[in-house]
């Protein structure tokens, strides 16, 4: 269990719970009981049914076949991008959801950026019947008009977070006050592997039904139950972890986590947190972050709004520093090719954050006879606008 | 002595008022201070700004996010300092986000603090367990006091927990909320005051958040050994300037 957290909810030297003390009896009915609630039997088997019935689990693991032939080797699709919702995202708020009414809580909050994850929460609040708040930056309310709109058809309430520099990080920031202001009857789902422990534990947890699955169906399809690399997008880095979950301890299994360049690491636009961040305190947990010299968080870019978050989950700051994994990072423009590539060669159109992960087949070589599992976290209907603008469509 | 306990062996209720440092001007620090001592205040927070802070209502966000975009640092902040104990002579705490603390360099980050006579800090998200577990020792080495928080939900036993581990005071946080509510203290609160005040602490109690003029500071302080005003005091100067501030004070008791 050398990656996994550890009892007191650390990644190696990154996590922990650095959150002021009006959150403190919140997390730790949380970190008290996630375990044993997430693990019984009618949670599973509630957790298991929903995943099938409503998100509708397993996803395939596809083999690529075209794609393999050019870049001659073999290359499998972890397809996400047809979970309910468009993404991944669902497979944590199902969980969170589930954990948030064992808790006896009957409001639900959560921050979200592009609006994924937001659209992944009032989704199953919808059905359960929650009352559902959606913290956004007004920046990207603005950006991200069909996602509002999603969420409040859904019937939540989207609230502008005006602090700070308006996206992402703020909303969090606005999220985790109103935790603070109503500690009773509200629990809050973070949308990625970040936050104060237990969240990046939890919700690792939740995604990693992806590697569980890929297990199962590579033993099928390949006589084997591990493929030889495993690749994914990493912003808060949700998606990656459930791709890397069951795999982390095992050491055949060669990890490539893809961050974007933005416009290039040196541009100043870019949100490339392992090779531009330092260690040091975001959203109540210890991790790598980007930053100015004296400690104020810094806005970081990139063309996909699901990768511009100025940290990264505490699991992944360990796979970094501890060299377990291998982090690449990919410029807009790449990823942006990268889409239309998919698009063109297997008929996916994906994500432009998860277009950032088949990226790397242009810039590291791999051999004939190596499997190679790529997380198709999402789909990209979200953003075809940002595809038309780009390609003149 | 520490000037903390000092004061509290001199007075009963304590009056202390938080502002951030370099709102609204970035070179206000030094007359804010000396208008606070000058006007009767018992101990001052000065808070170093923080781009995301977690903890604070808009009020201090505002004030935070002007503060750094005048330029301020924890570097600039402990210049601005450097010689504050030739005309400051009341506690002085400061107060910050972790981020900053641990970039500048916690042991640097004491080091500064004792040779300029800083008396205490109160780091929000630094909880109790992880500085207990991971830094005593060396804010103890400094003698730097350090200040925990206790909200109305705080677990009895925490809070005897924290109690041990205390020094200067326990900052009791008035309601579940963040800083800048505005509050009438009603039964709810007078029950809380009064459920800690019979526990008996062996550190004085100070309440926080909430407290914005005269009648909240007279509730906060019945049952407690002082009481902190931060966002209403950063509305007034914001409002009527520094040099107004002895009629804020005087408003107050």
């Amino acid at each position: 269990m050398k990656y996994q957290v550890d009892e007191k909810g650390f990644y190696g030297d990154f996590g922990g719970a650095y959150i002021p003390e009006m959150l403190y009896p919140n997390v730790e009915e949380l970190r008290q009981n996630y375990i044993q609630i997430s693990e019984s039997e009618s949670f599973q088997k509630e957790f298991k049914s929903l995943l099938s019935d409503y998100v509708g689990r397993p996803t395939p693991l596809y083999f690529a076949e075209r794609l393999s032939k050019k870049y001659n080797t073999k290359i499998y699709l972890k397809r996400e991008d047809l979970c309910h919702t468009g993404a991944h995202k669902v497979n944590n708020t199902i969980g969170q959801i589930l954990m948030a009414q064992r808790l006896g809580k009957n409001r639900i909050i959560a921050e979200t950026g592009a609006g994924q994850h937001g659209v992944a929460t009032a989704t199953v609040c919808a059905l359960m019947g929650i009352e559902c708040i959606i913290y956004m930056g007004t920046l990207d309310i603005q950006r991200q008009a069909p996602n509002v709109a999603r969420m409040k058809m859904l019937g939540a309430k989207v609230r502008a977070a005006e602090s700070g520099s308006k996206t992402l990080k703020d909303a969090t920031n606005e999220a985790i006050r109103d935790w603070i202001n109503n500690p009773v009857d509200t629990h809050y789902i973070i949308g990625s592997v970040v936050g104060p422990h237990p969240y990046p534990d939890m919700v690792a947890r939740f995604q990693s039904v992806i590697s569980a699955e890929t297990q199962a169906q590579l033993l099928k399809k390949e006589n084997r139950d591990y493929p030889d690399h495993i690749i994914a997008c990493v912003g808060g880095g949700s998606n990656a972890a459930g791709l890397y979950y069951h795999f982390l301890e095992n050491p055949r299994v060669n990890i490539i986590a893809v961050e974007a360049a933005g416009k290039g690491i040196d541009s100043g636009k870019s949100a490339a947190t392992s090779a531009l961040g330092k260690e040091g305190i975001i959203h109540g947990s210890k991790t790598l972050l980007m930053q100015t010299p004296d400690g104020q968080i810094t806005e970081p870019y990139s063309i996909s709004a699901g990768l511009d978050y100025p940290g990264v989950g505490p699991m992944h700051a360990h796979l970094f520093r501890s060299q377990r994994a291998e982090f690449i990072s990919i410029p807009d423009k790449e990823a942006m090719d990268w889409g239309l590539t998919l698009s063109q060669m297997e008929g996916i159109i994906p994500a432009i954050e998860t277009a950032h992960a088949f990226a790397v087949l242009d810039v590291r070589k791999f051999s004939r006879e190596e499997v190679i599992v790529f997380n198709c976290s999402g789909r990209g209907d979200k953003d075809l606008e940002t595809y038309i603008d780009h390609f003149k469509l | 002595m520490n000037r903390i306990d000092e004061t509290f062996q001199k007075k009963k209720k304590l009056l202390s008022i938080y502002f951030s440092a370099g709102h609204p001007e970035l070179e206000d620090t030094f007359p804010i201070l000396c208008a606070l001592q000058d006007s009767g205040v018992d101990m001052v927070e000065i808070g170093l700004p923080f781009s995301d802070p977690l903890a604070d209502g808009p009020t201090i966000q505002k004030s935070s996010t002007r503060a750094l975009l005048n330029g301020m640092t924890t570097e600039k902040l402990f210049d601005q300092l450097q010689n504050i104990r030739d005309s400051i002579h009341i506690p002085l705490v400061l107060m910050g986000y972790f981020n900053p603390i641990m970039q500048f360099g916690i042991k640097r980050f004491c080091e500064k603090c004792l040779s300029i006579g800083i008396d205490g800090l109160i780091i929000p998200d630094l909880p109790v367990d992880i500085y207990h577990q991971k830094y005593k020792p060396l804010f103890d080495q400094y003698n730097l006091y350090n200040m925990f928080l206790i909200t109305p939900q705080t677990p009895e036993e925490r809070i005897r927990y924290i109690d041990s581990l205390s020094s200067g005071f326990i900052y009791m946080v008035s309601s579940a909320s963040v800083t800048g509510v505005q509050n009438t203290f009603g039964n709810t609160q007078e029950d809380y005051f009064k459920r800690i005040a019979q526990m008996k602490l062996n550190t004085p109690q100070v309440v926080g958040f909430g407290i914005s003029n005269a009648e909240t500071y007279r509730a906060a302080t019945r049952f407690s050994s002082g009481a902190i005003i931060g966002s209403a005091f950063i509305q007034f100067i914001e409002k009527k300037g520094v040099s107004a501030i002895p009629d804020f004070i005087k408003s107050i008791r």
